[in-house]
């Protein structure tokens, strides 16, 4: 897609914004709409569109698949670590409230973790599934 | 009826689709729910879509018989569902079930137990913490079943200089 100025120029200017707002949805999750899943989704959108108007050679060179299937993995192993976290900390299973001596600060500690798991993991299964889409002969 | 045999039209239509249901989810107060279909639905699921579409076809294959019992399937099934939700309470019915069983305790106990003060958080990610760890593994597993039957990181060919990021040609 090299002949089209107004697509390279128009998305080169949205990507930083969606990207941006994509960390904000995943920090603001707890006080408003959003949280790690659309966090995810949406700054896995922001390089799927990268990867559709500049093609999917430069979207390797940006994120790498082999880093991204770690990535995942780090995503969900993020999220299950909290929960094994909160049983050394002597409670359940992702019982966040023993993550802290105050277990409503445990619990908000917990979740924000977790949610940076679920959007690491979306983020990185979005950008591969599309990868391997866009690659495929 | 409307049909469509052209296949990128039809993938359109479902964006444009999910889109007008993130619209109806905000005006019934899911706010959530309304960012995940439109950031999902309308967004990046219909990227997938078309690249489906680019690595097969444009166009539906042309059927020579009548798709009757695939109609009565459908057709028999969506009945089932419309008669199911007769017996569901009215919208926002305060006797409803799901108003009386563990909601309240979340409205009102959520923000102090969690520190959130978004109950949806609170109640995806803390008090229904496994079920979304059981959701973070779906996806998981779908890219994984992706990359299984697609592969894009075992491009390393010998010779290479550089990791799998380099400009490798298929054939």
């Amino acid at each position: 897609m090299t002949e089209h100025l107004v697509l390279r120029v128009i998305s080169k200017l949205l990507i930083p914004p969606i990207l941006l707002f994509a960390l904000y949805v995943q920090m603001h999750g707890d006080y408003g709409p959003g949280g790690g899943f659309q966090a995810g989704v949406i700054f896995g959108a922001g390089l799927i569109l990268y990867g559709l108007v500049f093609g999917t050679e430069a979207m390797r060179a940006v994120a790498p698949p082999r880093l991204l299937v770690v990535l995942a993995c780090l995503g969900v192993l993020l999220y299950a670590g909290v929960g094994v976290a909160s049983m050394i900390g002597g409670g359940e299973f992702l019982e966040y409230g023993a993550l802290s001596a105050d277990a409503t600060h445990g619990n908000h500690v917990g979740i924000i973790i977790i949610e940076i798991g679920v959007g690491i993991a979306v983020a990185s299964v979005m950008t591969i599934i599309f990868t391997a889409l866009a690659e495929w002969r | 009826m409307v049909t469509l045999r052209n296949l990128l039209a039809a993938a359109l239509v479902l964006g444009i689709y999910s889109l007008v249901m993130a619209a109806l989810w905000v005006v019934l107060d899911a706010v959530d729910v309304a960012f995940t279909e439109a950031a999902v639905g309308a967004g990046v699921t219909t990227v997938f879509m078309l690249l489906a579409i680019a690595a097969t076809g444009r166009h539906e294959k042309i059927a020579h018989r009548r798709p009757w019992l695939p109609i009565l399937a459908s057709l028999a099934v969506g009945g089932l569902l419309i008669y199911g939700t007769l017996d569901l309470p009215g919208f926002g019915d305060p006797e409803a079930p799901a108003q009386q069983h563990v909601a309240p305790h979340y409205l009102e106990q959520g923000e102090a137990e969690t520190g959130v003060p978004n109950i949806v958080t609170a109640v995806l990610a803390s008090y229904r913490g496994f079920d979304t760890l059981g959701e973070v593994t779906v996806i998981f597993t779908a890219g994984i079943g992706v990359l299984l039957m697609l592969g894009i990181v075992r491009r390393r060919r010998a010779g290479a200089g550089d990791d799998d990021d380099d400009t490798g040609e298929r054939e």
